[in-house]
C-alpha cells in the first residue's frame, strides 16, 4: 500500500515538474509567433553579415540571408517541439531547455529587429566579447576572493581607481604598459586595504566593500574634476591598446574575428580565465584556497594559514580587478570620466554567482551580459521602436532575473562572508 | 521570549534595555563609550579630509616647494588652507554669529527683517537639507534592524520623488489638506513598491539584497531618464517635470529665498513613528529579532519572508517619502540627477546613528549641515564637493570598524557584541 502511495505521489510530482517548463516553452513559442511573426511583409529578408565590415584579416564568407517570416515560424516551431517533448517525455537537462528557448527567442528577436535591413552579426559577437571583458575580470576577481571566503563588493571602487591611475600614468609616461602596471598596483593596494579591514579588524565584509566603493567614487570624482578634466593633455589622454590580430587563427571565419582580433586586455582576460581555472581546481594551492573557503577551521587544523591564504587571494583578486579597471580607460576610450564603470563591478558579481563561482562559468555569464549590452547599442543603431532607456535597463534587469532565479541552485563557498577567528 | 536584550550592541539599544542590575554608573559609561566611536570616527575622517584639502591646494604645494628655506611659511599655508576650507564649511552650514546678531539688532532698530533673514539663511538651509536625510537615514536604519542592507535608498528616493511630483502637478483644484497628503502618500507608496521588490525577492529566493537594490537603482535612473525626457516632461528643452501645484507644496515658514518648511517636522514625526514601530510593537520586535538572529527567529515561528518584505517596504516607503519632501518642500520640480548622493549619505547616517531613530536624527542633522555647507566650501575655498564623499566613506569605515578606531586611539575594548549586519550570498 505504502509503495503504491509513494509511486502515485512521485508520478504526480513528476507530471507537475514536467508540466510547468513544458507549458512555459509552448507559451514562449506562441509569444515568438505573435510578437515577431505577425505583420511581416512577405518576401522580407534579414541579412546577417558574417564577415565584419572592412575586416581584411579573415577569410570572407558570404552573408546569411534569411526570409523573416519563414525563419520566425521555424524558430517558433522548434520551441513548440521542444515544449511538446518536455510535456510528453521530459528533457533531462534544464540547461538545454533554457538554452533552446533563449536561443530561439533571441534569434527571432534579432531577425525581427533587423528585418529588411542587414546586421553585422559577427561584429556584434565581437562587441559582446569586448564588452564582457571588464565584467569577466570583475567576476574573476570575485571568484578568486570568494573561493577563499572573503566577499569583495568593492569591485566598483577598485575598478574606478585603477581606471584613473592607469590612464594618468599612461598619459604621463607615454607608455600604455606602465599605465597597465599602475592599474594593477592600484587594484592590489585597494584590495589589500579591504583585506586588512576585513581579516585583521573583522569589519563586516559588505560594509567594508561599500565604504571602499564610496571612497573610490568620491576620490576619483574629486581627482577627475580637480585635475583630469582641466589638464587633459598631460593627464587624461593616453591612447588605447591597439588590436593585435593573431596571425593564423584570425583567419578562421566567425571565430577568428571574435576571439583572435582583440587588444591585450581581452587576451589577458581569456588567459586569466584558463589560468585561474587550472590553478583553482588542479593545483594544491587551489585546493588549500577552496578548503579555506569551505571550512576554515578544518583547514586551520590541517596547518593551512587561513589568514595568509585569504590575504593572498584578495590581493590576487585585486590584481585581476586592476586589469579590469584599466580596461575602461587604456583599453577602451583613452580617458577617464566620472563614474565610468556604471555598475559593471556589480554586474560582475552577478556573473560570478550565475557562473557558480567557477571561472569558466563566470566567463559564460559575462558573455551573456556583454551580449545584452551590445544588443542595446545595436538596437539603437537599428532604430528599433523601443526607447533607448529601456534597452539600457536590460543588463540590470537581466542581472536581477538571473540572481533571483538562480540562488538556491548555485552553491557559494560555505564560509563565504564570515570572518575567521583563530582559536 | 525574553524581550529584554541583555547584551549591549553597537545598535545603541543599550541605552534603552540595559538590565537594571548593571547599575546606573556602568550604564552611563557604556552610553559614553558607544558615543565615543562615532565621535572619534568623525574626527578622524575630518583630519584625513584636512590632509586631502591641504594637499590639493595650489598655494600649499607651492609653499612646500620652499619647505627647507621657510618651513614656517609652509606650515602656515597648510593651516590657512585647512582653516579657510573648514571655516567656509561652517559659514555655509550654520552662518556667522556676528551677522545673526547684527540682523537681530537691525530688525529691532528699523523693522527691516531682511538682514536677519539673510543671516539665518545658512542655518535654515541646513535644516531644510537635513529633512530628506533624516527620512533616508531612517530608511536604511530600518533595513539594518532587520539585517538587510538597503543600498537602494537612492532609487527609492528617486521613484518617490517622481510619484509625488506627478500627483503634485497633474491634479488641479484640490484643497491643500487633500492634495499635500496625497502627494506625500504617492511618494511613499512609490518608494515602498521599489523597496518591496528586493525584499520579496530576498525572502522568496534568497537573492542578496545588496546587488538587487543596486540594480534597482540603475533601473530607476534609466526610468527617470525616460520619464523626464518623455511622458513627464515640462514644455521646453530641459528634462524636468512641470512645477507642482501650490496646493501640494509643503508650507514654508519664511519668505523666499529661505526654504525651511514643514517637511522638517514631518521627518521628526516619522522618526518618532519608527521608534514606536520598532520598539513598541510586535511587528517591530519580530523585525529586530529576525535581524539579530534569523535562525532563532525562524525557530520561534516567525515568518522570515514576511518580515523581510515588511522591513524593506517600510524602508522603501521612508526613502520615497524623503524624495517627496525634497520635491514638495524644496525644489517643487524634479530634474535629472535628483537623487544623486542620497543613497550613500543615508548609509553613512544610519551607521553613524547606530541604526537607532534618535541617533539617525542626530547624525542626519550633522550630515545635512555639512552637505549644505560644502557648496559654500566649494565656492569660497575652491575645494571640490567630492571631498565630502571621501570623508563620508572614511567615516563609514571607521564606524564599521570600531576595532580600527580603538587601535588608532589606543582605547580599551568595550564589552560589546557586534551584531552581524549582513550575511553571505546564499539563503
Amino acid at each position: 500500500m505504502a509503495t503504491n502511495l509513494v509511486n502515485k505521489n512521485e508520478k504526480k510530482s513528476n507530471l507537475r515538474t514536467r508540466l510547468v517548463p513544458g507549458i512555459f516553452l509552448i507559451v514562449a513559442g506562441m509569444v515568438i509567433l505573435l510578437l515577431f511573426g505577425v505583420n511581416i511583409q512577405s518576401g522580407q529578408q534579414t541579412t546577417f553579415g558574417l564577415t565584419p565590415l572592412g575586416d581584411t584579416n579573415v577569410i570572407p564568407i558570404p552573408d546569411l540571408v534569411l526570409p523573416v517570416q519563414g525563419a520566425i515560424y521555424i524558430l517558433a516551431l522548434i520551441t513548440f517541439f521542444v515544449g511538446g517533448w518536455q510535456l510528453a517525455r521530459g528533457v533531462r537537462s534544464t540547461t538545454l531547455l533554457i538554452g533552446a528557448v533563449a536561443f530561439c527567442f533571441i534569434a527571432a528577436f534579432l531577425i525581427w529587429a533587423a528585418r529588411g535591413k542587414s546586421m553585422d552579426l559577427v561584429g556584434m559577437m565581437n562587441t559582446s566579447m569586448v564588452r564582457a571583458t571588464p565584467i569577466a575580470l570583475a567576476a574573476l576577481c570575485g571568484v578568486v576572493s570568494e573561493r577563499a571566503g572573503v566577499v569583495n563588493i568593492a569591485l566598483e571602487g577598485i575598478m574606478l581607481m585603477s581606471a584613473l591611475t592607469s590612464v594618468m600614468v599612461a598619459t604621463l609616461s607615454h607608455n600604455l604598459y606602465a599605465g597597465l602596471l599602475a592599474g594593477i598596483l592600484t587594484g592590489m593596494f585597494v584590495a589589500a586595504l579591504h583585506a586588512i579591514l576585513v581579516i585583521q579588524f573583522k569589519v563586516d565584509q559588505i560594509i567594508s566593500g561599500v565604504a571602499i566603493n564610496i571612497i573610490g567614487t568620491g576620490a576619483t570624482s574629486f581627482i577627475s574634476n580637480r585635475y583630469m578634466q582641466t589638464n587633459i593633455d598631460t593627464l587624461n589622454n593616453s591612447g588605447v591598446f591597439s588590436n593585435l590580430p593573431i596571425p593564423l587563427l584570425v583567419k578562421i571565419p566567425i571565430l577568428g574575428p571574435v576571439l583572435f582580433e582583440n587588444n591585450l586586455i581581452v587576451y589577458l582576460m581569456l588567459i586569466l580565465v584558463a589560468v585561474i581555472y587550472v590553478l583553482l581546481f588542479y593545483t594544491p594551492w587551489g585546493l588549500r584556497t577552496r578548503a579555506v573557503g569551505e571550512h576554515p577551521k578544518a583547514a586551520d587544523t590541517l596547518g593551512i594559514n587561513v589568514y595568509l591564504t585569504r590575504y593572498i587571494n584578495v590581493i590576487l583578486g585585486g590584481l585581476i580587478a586592476g586589469i579590469g579597471g584599466s580596461y575602461f580607460t587604456i583599453g577602451s576610450v583613452g580617458r577617464f570620466d566620472q563614474l565610468m564603470t556604471a555598475g559593471k563591478g556589480f554586474i560582475g558579481l552577478a556573473a560570478m554567482i550565475f557562473g557558480n563561482w567557477n571561472p569558466i562559468g563566470a566567463l559564460g555569464s559575462s558573455l551573456i551580459f556583454g551580449f545584452a549590452d551590445s544588443l542595446q547599442v545595436k538596437m539603437q543603431i537599428l532604430q528599433t521602436p523601443i526607447h533607448t532607456e529601456f534597452l539600457q535597463m536590460a543588463p540590470y534587469i537581466v542581472t536581477i532575473v538571473v540572481l533571483a532565479g538562480v540562488v538556491g541552485h548555485v552553491h557559494p563557498p560555505a564560509a563565504d562572508g564570515t570572518a575567521y577567528e583563530k582559536q | 521570549m525574553n524581550a529584554k536584550v541583555t547584551q549591549t550592541n553597537p545598535e545603541g539599544s543599550a541605552q534603552k534595555e540595559a538590565p537594571k542590575s548593571e547599575g546606573e554608573r556602568k550604564k552611563g559609561s557604556k552610553f559614553l563609550q558607544i558615543l565615543l566611536v562615532p565621535i572619534l570616527a568623525l574626527l578622524t575622517g575630518f583630519i584625513i579630509g584636512a590632509i586631502v584639502i591641504a594637499l590639493s591646494n595650489d598655494a600649499v604645494i607651492a609653499a612646500y616647494r620652499n619647505f627647507f628655506h621657510a618651513p614656517g611659511a609652509a606650515l602656515a599655508a597648510t593651516w590657512k588652507a585647512i582653516v579657510t576650507a573648514y571655516g567656509a564649511l561652517f559659514n555655509g552650514s550654520i552662518g556667522s554669529f556676528t551677522e545673526i546678531r547684527q540682523g537681530i539688532q537691525s530688525y529691532y532698530a528699523t523693522g527691516d527683517s531682511k538682514p536677519f533673514l539673510l543671516a539665518i539663511y545658512p542655518f535654515t538651509e541646513s535644516l531644510a537639507t537635513v529633512t530628506p536625510y533624516i527620512l533616508a537615514g531612517l530608511a536604511v536604519a530600518v533595513g539594518f534592524k532587520c539585517g538587510l542592507f538597503n543600498i537602494g535608498a537612492e532609487g527609492q528616493f528617486g521613484i518617490g520623488a517622481l510619484c509625488s511630483a506627478f500627483v503634485g502637478y497633474s491634479i488641479h483644484g484640490l484643497p491643500w489638506f487633500i492634495h499635500l497628503p496625497l502627494a506625500l502618500l504617492a511618494g511613499a507608496a512609490g518608494g515602498a513598491l521599489w523597496g518591496a521588490i528586493p525584499g520579496y525577492l530576498k525572502g522568496l529566493t534568497g537573492a542578496h539584497e545588496v546587488v538587487i537594490t543596486i540594480m534597482m537603482n540603475y533601473i530607476s535612473f534609466r526610468l527617470s531618464d525616460w520619464l523626464l525626457n518623455g511622458p513627464m516632461k515640462a514644455p521646453g528643452y530641459r528634462p524636468l517635470t512641470p512645477v507642482v501645484e501650490s496646493s501640494a507644496m509643503l508650507p514654508r515658514f519664511f519668505p523666499d529665498p529661505l526654504r525651511f518648511n514643514w517637511g522638517f517636522f514631518l521627518a521628526l514625526a516619522m522618526a518618532v513613528f519608527v521608534y514606536w514601530f520598532l520598539f513598541k510593537t510586535t511587528i517591530g520586535f519580530e523585525i529586530r529579532a529576525v535581524g539579530a538572529n534569523p535562525d532563532g527567529a525562524r525557530y520561534a515561528g516567525m515568518n522570515i519572508v514576511r518580515n523581510f518584505v515588511i522591513a524593506m517596504t517600510l524602508s522603501g516607503g521612508l526613502a520615497g517619502l524623503a524624495g517627496a519632501t525634497q520635491v514638495l518642500g524644496i525644489d517643487h520640480w524634479v530634474g535629472q540627477g535628483f537623487s544623486a548622493g542620497y543613497g550613500f549619505d543615508s548609509i553613512a547616517i544610519a551607521l553613524l546613528g547606530q541604526s537607532h531613530p534618535l541617533g539617525v536624527v542626530l547624525a542626519a542633522l550633522l550630515w545635512g549641515t555639512l552637505r549644505s555647507g560644502a557648496t559654500r566650501m566649494q565656492s569660497l575655498a575652491g575645494v571640490p564637493i567630492e571631498i565630502i564623499s571621501i570623508i563620508q566613506g572614511l567615516v563609514i569605515v571607521f564606524v564599521a570598524a570600531p576595532a580600527f578606531i580603538r587601535w588608532i586611539y589606543r582605547i580599551r575594548a568595550i564589552s560589546v557584541q557586534t551584531t552581524v549586519l549582513t550575511r553571505g550570498w546564499g539563503k
